[in-house]
């Protein structure tokens, strides 16, 4: 689902069952990154469930290619929201894009606490990182 | 029933749009008005350093923090008021024993620590460890959540120079059955650390009775205020303990090149203490003492058994751990749902558990989990609470 699809769908709900539904049900359809990919050096610190996370970058598109997966279902949703934002854009727009708007668009803040160990904060600063250290990168 | 919630100004309150029910008390349980009333007593009123002043504050300052003292004493049934050292917490107090062995051990000497322990009653311990060339060792814990007996019998030898096990497991409710421990360690020639953090805040403590050489606990837990705990020592040694942290208030005279230390408790507190802390740690000492713990506790109890026998009957959740005797917890898990997703969605309707591993990493490892949810109770809980918790997890079992 797009950022536009994913905002239009938001823009219908009233109560917090709708939207978390509606979270869970995005990461049910989240791409599992492979298990061979889910080793320490590639975990997100600051989560309290597992988050990891696999970046490359495209020199061709200039575009910054990202695997997320989480063991939690709820963290995978925020993660699809996170990649719709994200995936597959350069290293400039990805540095720039203001996505506590999104949240904030979204309502997310009041149901989905960054605070509360679901990590979407590290996961937001850790990409944010690769943005502006893309020869890191392959 | 009498209902002691009306005590706990926090507890009135909505979250998330619904009257907020309470079960992390296992993390730290909320304060009554009398606790809190003390510290701000204290603040307003009477507040000076303890000990060396000469002015009538510091007097009234001084007299009540040893009183809080006195009242912690009782509280444990320790013998002697040199017994009680007042600590930051659980943590601190296991850190403080942990250090004063480091000149005592020899390598190859051996720290017998259990698989449930909590992060704060192993760490130390590894230090230690590190420090000393001595060997760390862990008894097992079945599936059910008990301590292996025969496992601890079989670690435990005339190496084993300390042991290290909780009262109570703050992962899984487990009591362990401290009287064998302590005797089959005292036989073997160990001193005994006690973690009673989970204890104290639900059924009386004697350390006498049960004859263990240091036991620990957090203030913050059972009533009383954060950054204030309790190491309580046989007081042959701690007199034979060197003293841990130098400073103020642990001294007698000091010269450059040298000092000599305070006598007990003293020695142990190095600094200006948490004054407001013991206070009001004796005020929730005061309230503990003025209610009737043996039905509270048969109370808390009921709550426990309802809570198992209600979260058996929902399809899809699975409850870690089936001990012997259990108090105050129940830990499970939402088939396909990780810990984290079960706590947000109950969160959401205003109900606080707590979802991760509990400071307890080997004991999931153990049991082969990566955490659970866990719902604990405390006095201030009643049925219309596990109704809420039932509702809520059923919910979210719904949406997973
Ligand atoms: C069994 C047990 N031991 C030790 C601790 C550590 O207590 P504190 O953080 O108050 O030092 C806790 C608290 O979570 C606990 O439950």
């Amino acid at each position: 689902m797009n950022l536009e699809d994913i905002k239009e769908t938001f823009g219908f709900f009233d109560s917090w069952e709708d939207k978390y539904r509606f979270v869970i049900d995005l990461g049910k359809e989240l791409p599992n990154l492979d298990e061979a990919h889910k080793i320490p050096a590639n975990l997100v610190r600051g989560c309290q469930s597992q988050v990891w996370l696999v970046a490359s970058y495209d020199s061709q598109q200039q575009q910054i290619e990202l695997v997320i997966d989480s063991d939690a279902h709820i963290v995978r949703g925020l993660i699809s929201i996170v990649l719709a934002a994200y995936n597959k854009q350069s290293p400039d727009y990805i540095a720039h894009y203001d996505i506590e708007a999104l949240f904030d668009e979204l309502a997310l803040i009041q149901h989905l606490s960054l605070t509360r160990g679901n990590g979407l904060r590290a996961m937001v600063a850790r990409i944010q990182q690769l943005a502006t250290s893309i020869d890191e990168l392959t | 029933m009498t209902s002691y919630r009306k005590d706990f100004p926090i507890l009135d309150q909505q979250v998330n749009g619904a009257p907020l029910v309470y079960l992390d008390n296992a993390a730290t349980s909320q304060k009554p008005r009398v606790v809190i009333d003390a510290l701000s007593d204290y603040y307003h009123n009477y507040n000076a350093n303890v000990h060396r002043a000469v002015h009538a504050l510091s007097d009234q300052a001084t007299f009540a923090f040893e009183q809080a003292r006195d009242r912690v004493r009782e509280f444990v049934h320790a013998t002697s008021r040199n017994e009680i050292i007042f600590t930051r917490g659980t943590t601190e107090s296991i850190n403080l024993v942990a250090n004063c062995y480091t000149g005592l051990l020899q390598p190859d000497d051996e720290i017998l620590i259990s698989h449930m322990e909590h992060h704060s009653n192993i760490v130390p311990w590894q230090m230690l460890a590190a420090r000393t060339k001595a060997v760390l060792k862990a008894c097992d814990v079945n599936s059910q959540g008990d301590i292996d007996l025969e496992s601890f019998a079989n670690l435990l030898s005339d190496k084993t120079r300390i042991v290290a096990i909780s009262h109570v497991s703050n992962a899984l409710g487990t009591v362990n059955p401290l009287q064998q421990v302590i005797e089959q360690a005292h036989d073997a020639g160990a001193v005994v650390l006690v973690d009673g953090a989970q204890a104290v805040p639900h059924f009386d403590v004697d350390v006498a009775a049960l004859d263990c050489d240091f036991y620990a606990f957090s203030g913050h837990k059972m009533y009383g205020p954060t950054g204030i705990g309790v190491l309580y020592g046989k007081e042959k040694l701690l007199e034979m303990l060197p003293p841990w942290q130098g400073g103020g208030e642990m001294i007698e005279t000091v010269s450059i090149d040298n000092s000599t230390y305070n006598t007990l408790p003293y020695k142990f507190e190095a600094g200006t203490p948490n004054i407001a802390g013991a206070i009001g740690l004796g005020a929730a000492i005061d309230y503990l003492s003025g209610l009737p713990r043996n039905e509270i506790e048969a109370m808390e109890d009921d709550l426990l058994r309802l809570t198992v026998s209600q979260l058996k009957q929902i399809d899809g959740v699975r409850l870690i751990g089936d001990p012997a005797k259990r108090i105050s917890v129940v830990s499970f898990l939402v088939d396909g749902s990780h810990p984290h997703d079960v706590g947000t969605l109950l969160d959401q309707q205003g109900i606080a558990v707590r979802t991760g591993h509990h400071c307890a990493m080997p004991l999931m490892a153990q049991l082969g989990i990566p955490g659970t949810v866990r719902a604990s109770f405390s006095l201030y809980n009643s049925t219309e609470d596990v109704d809420r918790l039932i509702a809520g997890v059923r919910k979210a079992v719904s949406f997973i």
